[in-house]
């Protein structure tokens, strides 16, 4: 990789963690910041491209891994979080961050975030909400309002409570959980940063306009606001303020301290040993 | 005299120790140098209730079960009608019966056996910490002939922690019961053993499973535990880590096979083990095994179907959603092993073949090879490891082609940790730069060399085991093939002369290797363990088969034996 002068150090620019591949999206769409956020976020650590893995499942945010530069796995709907802890307890000294959006990990990968969160494995996921399924255009997703009726599906509105992405993750026991605005790449940045390097699980939730079809989340830019904390280790502290915020407030929520899980494995026996206990 | 085979069922509820006897029969025999199988019979509850141990003998490899059981020793007779069917005997078996259990059951006694009975609660009853299922173990001991020496090592060997008093109850319990059958004379003694050849193995065809992994070269395994395959997972969990590996729990059979993707993406050879209703929810993500040619070996231990169906019994009905269950056209390895201890060379052979090929591999096993357990030559050793073709030439950046339209179609890999292989693996439809397309063109490329790889690839002499010659064939597959061997060689021995083709490699077919197996053939006996005889479709839709077929197939749960094989193949001549 070629390395390049900024402001007085000296690294990789989050260019180079760019391919040449044109985004799909939609022009507006909040991913475009998103993925500026998470290369500058890579340039910022200065990670090895080859030692990287990013994994996604399947939606428009999911495209991500084609736009990076990185090795990447753009996996099936769902199943992401699951792909990105096999690479992870296989090749531990590899960076892994997965990417995907509310319906992907909180409706079919559900039950993969909810023992990702308590598995608590190294890897950092990056959950882009827009409240919305934008790929199959424009259904409703877990994290979608009850009165919502612009699905041709729900046209009476999904009709069912919307989950809260943060508290879920807290619940559920993730290690580090934050949550971010796409409009803001510096701070999304920063945040992954974190989160990378936190160890164990962590959830960055990053708000992202779809602005094909929730338009209105345009507005998200005045409905943001600091969550005003300073991030807690105490899991239960950080789910009572994460209750008491209106799902708007950015920034770091828990910062635990929860040991990784990775079996550690040491050969110590040959096949032939093993073998030897078949024998009559 | 002395006979060939002896098949005997251990029958007792819960608690009786009626598993225990019948593992410390066949380890006994297999000290002495004789061959057997065992395997088990157990109703649906989970723990405790009514089970039997059935245990096959000979002085000669057991291919499969008896046709009939010559002895049935009950502890008691508990439920014993559950698994009556299971328990076929002729007017020339031997029930043996403790008459403090009540009267043979009508079932049972309705097949003219021949009733023996022995006080086996009252002679355990006599000993201190004496045990009926050893009363029965010297009881078919001394039927069968089996030397004490054999016995004394198991006991040894099984109670040599507990100490010297459960030693003594144990051996106290075998006497008493050998003692009261010694003057039986029932003409079942077994011809002497041949402790001659090989080196021979007591294992399971779980076991073998996780061993040809192991040889293979898997280093990552994540499991979800179902009957009858939970074994594999169990016996991989140490033996993986000891060998450097590793194994992770899953939450369920999706995030099994993801993370076994995930882990091979990143260059470490894996594998999962499930049965048929795991293998359904991990359809998709073999798909995308097939797409983004991430190799994965899959062990499918086969039980009744559909939906959860009869998860403690054989049958050999997934091979449809094995060969056929994934969307859109995904050519994919399908292996079958064929006997028990096969379940270690065709395992192995499916970790060489998924890596070689970079595709998923399933090895289609099923209960009656998983869970029953036998006495078998050491199998010889198999050259094939995990070897995927790596990427060399990485240094021209961004130029690598990880879908590269190859003439042999396997595309050199990149994995994580190599400078310039950087390319993202994608399920979606790609060109060669693995950059997501939905032209014409590159789809049907990408189809044309998925499918060419497995096609033009030398598969050898392991997709089949080819035996015998003549002019009528059974072909067969996986566990059929035992009953379906013996069938034929009953065949030969009466001056008949007749094949065997028990195909291990399901998919890709072979055409033209089956042709030159079953070239002269006049007539062909398929032979399978299904209702649908998917086995027999199959055939007829991939290949040609000479002269008149005809068809042997059942569902499970009961085994198919050599008998019914053998009279349908006598019907045919
Ligand atoms: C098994 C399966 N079911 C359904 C789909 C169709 N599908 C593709 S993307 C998607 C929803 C995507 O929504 P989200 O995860 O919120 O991502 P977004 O597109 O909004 O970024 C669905 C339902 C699929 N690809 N696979
Ligand atoms: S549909 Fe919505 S989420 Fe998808 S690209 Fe367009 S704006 Fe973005």
């Amino acid at each position: 990789m070629d390395t390049h002068l900024t402001d007085d150090v000296v690294g990789p620019l989050p260019g180079d963690y760019k391919s040449d591949v044109k985004p799909i999206w939609c022009p507006g769409c909040g991913d475009y910041s998103v993925l500026a956020g998470i290369t500058r976020a890579m340039a910022t650590m200065g990670l090895e491209r080859h030692d990287t893995v990013v994994v996604s499942g399947i939606g428009c945010s999911s495209r991500i891994p084609a736009y990076t530069s990185v090795y990447g796995y753009h996996t099936v709907h769902g199943r992401s979080l699951a792909v990105a802890s096999g690479v992870k307890l296989a090749r531990p000294e590899l960076n892994v961050l997965i990417f995907g959006g509310d319906g992907d990990g909180f409706s079919i990968g559900g039950n993969h975030f909810l023992h990702a969160c308590r598995r608590n494995v190294d890897m950092t996921y990056i959950v882009m909400d827009n409240q919305v399924y934008g790929m199959t255009k424009g259904q409703a997703s877990p994290t979608t309002e009850a009165d919502w009726c612009e699905s041709k599906l729900t046209p009476e509105g999904p009709g069912v409570n919307p989950i809260q992405p943060v508290a879920l993750a807290l619940a559920c026991g993730a290690n580090f959980v934050a949550r971010g605005f796409s409009n803001n790449p510096n701070e999304v940045a920063r945040l992954i940063v974190e989160g990378v390097r936190h160890p164990g699980f962590s959830v960055i939730h990053i708000l992202s306009p779809c602005v094909t079809f929730r338009p209105e989340q345009r507005n998200w830019k005045s409905t943001v606001h600091p969550y005003g904390r300073e991030p807690t280790d105490d899991p239960n502290e950080a789910m009572r303020a994460v209750l008491e915020d209106d799902g708007f407030g950015l920034g770091i929520f828990l910062a635990g301290n929860r040991r990784p899980f990775q079996p550690e494995s040491a050969a110590t026996r040959s096949i032939a040993q093993i073998e030897e206990g078949f024998a009559v | 005299m002395t006979v060939d085979s002896v098949t005997i069922a251990l029958v007792g509820s819960g608690g009786a120790g009626a598993m225990t006897a019948g593992q410390m029969l066949l380890d006994a025999a297999a000290n002495v140098g004789w061959y057997g199988l065992m395997s088990r019979s157990t109703g649906p509850q989970i723990r405790g209730g009514e089970a039997a141990a059935l245990v096959r003998l000979s002085p000669t490899p057991v291919h499969g079960p008896g046709d009939r059981f010559d002895i049935i020793i009950a502890f008691d007779w508990q439920n014993v009608e559950r698994f009556a069917a299971e328990l076929p005997l002729s007017d020339k078996s031997v029930i043996i019966t403790d008459p403090s259990q009540g009267e043979v059951p009508a079932v049972l006694a309705a097949s003219g056996a021949k009733q023996v009975e022995l006080p086996i609660k009252e002679l355990a009853g006599r000993i201190p910490g004496g045990r009926v299922n050893m009363v029965g173990l010297g009881a078919v001991a001394a039927i069968v002939g089996l030397p004490r020496a054999g016995i004394d090592a198991v006991i040894q060997k099984a109670l040599g922690k507990k100490g010297d008093a459960a030693i003594q109850a144990s051996n106290a319990g075998i006497d008493a019961g050998s003692k009261e059958a010694a003057g039986w004379n029932l003409g079942l003694e077994l011809a002497a053993p041949n402790k001659e050849g090989a080196t021979r193995w007591n294992i399971s065809g779980n076991e073998a499973a996780g061993l040809g992994a192991l040889k293979g070269g898997v280093k990552f395994c994540a499991a979800y535990p179902i009957t009858p395959a939970t074994e594999i997972l169990e016996w991989l969990a140490p033996n993986l880590a000891k060998t450097g590996g590793k194994l992770v729990q899953a939450e369920d059979e999706l995030a099994s096979i993801a993370m076994c993707l995930g882990a091979s993406f990143s260059g470490v050879p894996s594998i999962t083990a499930t049965a048929g209703p795991g293998l359904s929810l991990m359809t998709e993500c073999i798909g995308l095994g097939v797409a983004s040619e991430t190799p994965v070996v899959i062990v499918d231990v086969q039980r009744g179907g559909p939906s959860t169906g009869i998860p403690t019994k054989s049958e050999q009905s997934d091979l449809n959603i094995a060969v056929y269950g994934l969307h859109g056209d995904a050519p994919h390895l399908v292996v079958g092993p064929t006997s028990i201890g096969d379940c270690l060379f065709t395992t192995q052979w499916a970790v060489h073949l998924a890596e070689a090929l970079q595709t998923p591999a399933i090895v289609l096993s099923d209960q009656a090879m998983g869970q029953s357990r036998a006495i078998v030559d050491k199998p010889a050793d198999a050259p094939h490891k995990a070897n995927r073709l790596l990427a060399t030439d990485l240094g021209g950046e961004g130029k690598y082609l990880r879908y590269a339209n190859t003439e042999s179609g396997v595309s050199p890999a990149a994995i994580p940790g190599m400078p310039g292989g950087e390319h993202t693996a994608d399920g979606l439809e790609h060109a060669e730069n693995a950059l997501p397309s939905s032209q014409a063109s590159d789809h049907q490329k990408q189809l044309d060399k998925r499918l060419r790889k497995l096609t033009s690839y030398d598969y050898g002499d392991a997709w089949a085991d080819v035996e015998g010659e003549g002019e009528i064939a059974v072909v067969t597959w996986g566990s059929a093939t035992g009953p379906s061997r013996e069938a034929v060689r009953r065949l030969e021995a009466a001056g008949t002369k007749a094949r065997l083709v028990a195909i291990r490699l399901i998919s890709p077919v072979q055409p033209a290797k089956l042709a030159a197996a079953l070239d002269g053939v006049s007539k062909v006996l398929v032979v399978e363990q299904t209702h649908g005889a998917q086995f027999h479709k199959f055939l007829r839709g991939h290949y040609d088969l000479p002269g008149k077929v005809s068809v042997f197939s059942r569902p499970g749960p009961l085994p198919i034996r050599a008998r019914e094989v053998h009279e349908t193949l006598l019907s045919l001549i």
